[in-house]
């Protein structure tokens, strides 16, 4: 499920005076719901190394604790992380991540030579790491340009009420509970993290703008 | 099976107009896989908000720099329908400005400034794990010019994940 979307437009119905009412299962995105292909939410932020940028792509969320262990990516879905840096949304450099079965294998920071919706593996591996398993410990590598990559199981670092909001779309509550409750609380998410030094992004008006795709193999 | 389909169809094609040099070639090339998109994302909810229920997987595979020509007069009439007496909000956003901004979905992150979606001074410079992003997006569209509209609404009283986050690489906390 799009949770994260799912969660907003649950509230801002409310503010209408229930004149929509979205059922969850009604506001997801048709084509992706349940799939290795869902992305929950995405993340960037500077690294504990202020020269490096850390890039977050969540997928497969609401995993509860008993059914993460068989929680896989999926060797058909590319994860794809697109990179801005002439603010024209127009990606300039990619980070694909592929799963080969046991290892997630990275490509880029790299200028695709197919741009949009269409895409393929472009250049070489420049780094690949195990997918960790469920209780164990991160496994982490760096790549031959100096990105650092980790693919497996984390705690979902998303939070919210979405409880107390359910209950507000039902008539039996009014507003937030004061303090709320996680909704999120105990649950996981399938996490590709990549840590890129700022220099091989190109980004010379101080920012870029990034967004996660993810792609079929056809 | 479409590519399948393709290849006959391109083979046929060159037979046909006995251009057989070029199909030499196509056979001897090494197949490119390609993948076609299915979904996308940047800021948090924007989809399932601004976008209707019929055009949700068509926004998921409509590229960032298309999507304020394909959906801005929509998310705008979307945000004033969810919100009827919008005006501006704590950022002197009207709505043209918002649904302007939202519209084209990618995460602005700057590489010199703090990465933050919002910590009172910088806006949308990125998005940390700790960032409370739906009371500031809630806060954005309801909370009105001074942030005290429809105070119900604007923040659901959960301000921190419920696990800590790491110092180090990989930052997300381990699983549950």
């Amino acid at each position: 499920m799009k949770l994260r979307k799912i969660m907003l437009a649950t509230a801002l119905s409310v503010a209408v005076g229930g004149s929509i009412l979205w059922a969850a299962d009604h506001i997801d995105s048709p084509a992706v719901t349940n799939q290795s292909s869902d992305i929950t939410d995405v993340y960037a932020f500077r690294g504990a190394d202020a020269n490096n940028l850390v890039f977050v792509a969540n997928t497969q969320g609401l995993l509860s604790p008993s059914a993460t262990g068989a929680a896989k990516f999926d060797a058909n879905t590319l994860i794809e992380f697109n990179v801005d840096n002439n603010n024209d949304n127009v990606e300039d450099l990619v980070i694909q991540a592929i799963y080969d079965g046991s290892k997630m294998k990275f490509y880029g920071p790299v200028a695709p030579s197919e741009k949009g919706t269409r895409s393929r593996l472009e250049g070489s591996v420049t780094a690949e790491v195990a997918v960790t398993t469920y209780g164990s410990t991160a496994v982490t590598a760096t790549g031959s340009n100096g990105i650092k990559v980790f693919a497996g199981p984390r705690d979902d670092p998303f939070f919210f009420d979405l409880d107390q909001y359910k209950k507000v779309i039902g008539g039996t509550a009014t507003g937030f509970n004061n303090p709320g409750n996680d909704t999120f609380k105990g649950t996981n998410v399938l996490s590709i993290v990549v840590e890129v030094p700022k220099t091989l992004l190109g980004a010379s008006t101080g920012k870029v703008n990034l967004w996660v795709e993810t792609k079929k193999k056809i | 099976m479409k590519r399948i389909i393709n290849r006959y169809f391109f083979v046929a094609t060159v037979v046909a107009v006995t251009t057989l040099t070029a199909c030499d070639k196509d056979k001897n090339d090494a197949p490119v896989v390609y993948y076609e998109q299915q979904d996308q994302m940047a800021r948090a909810a924007i989809n399932t908000v601004f976008v209707d229920a019929a055009e949700k997987d068509k926004f998921n595979t409509t590229t960032p720099s298309q999507m304020n020509a394909t959906f801005a007069a929509k998310f705008k009439t979307k945000l004033l329908a969810l919100n009827a007496g919008y005006t501006t909000n704590a950022l002197g956003q009207n709505a043209d400005a918002l649904s302007g901004l939202l519209v084209t979905d990618v995460l602005n992150v700057s590489t010199t400034a703090p990465t933050t979606y919002f910590d009172g001074t910088n806006v949308l410079t990125g998005r940390a794990l700790a960032d409370d992003v739906i009371d500031i997006s809630l806060l954005l569209i309801f909370g009105g010019p001074s942030g005290t509209s429809n105070p119900g609404l604007t923040k659901d009283n959960v301000a921190a994940n419920d696990k800590a986050f790491l110092s180090s690489f990989p930052y997300l906390a381990t699983p549950h």
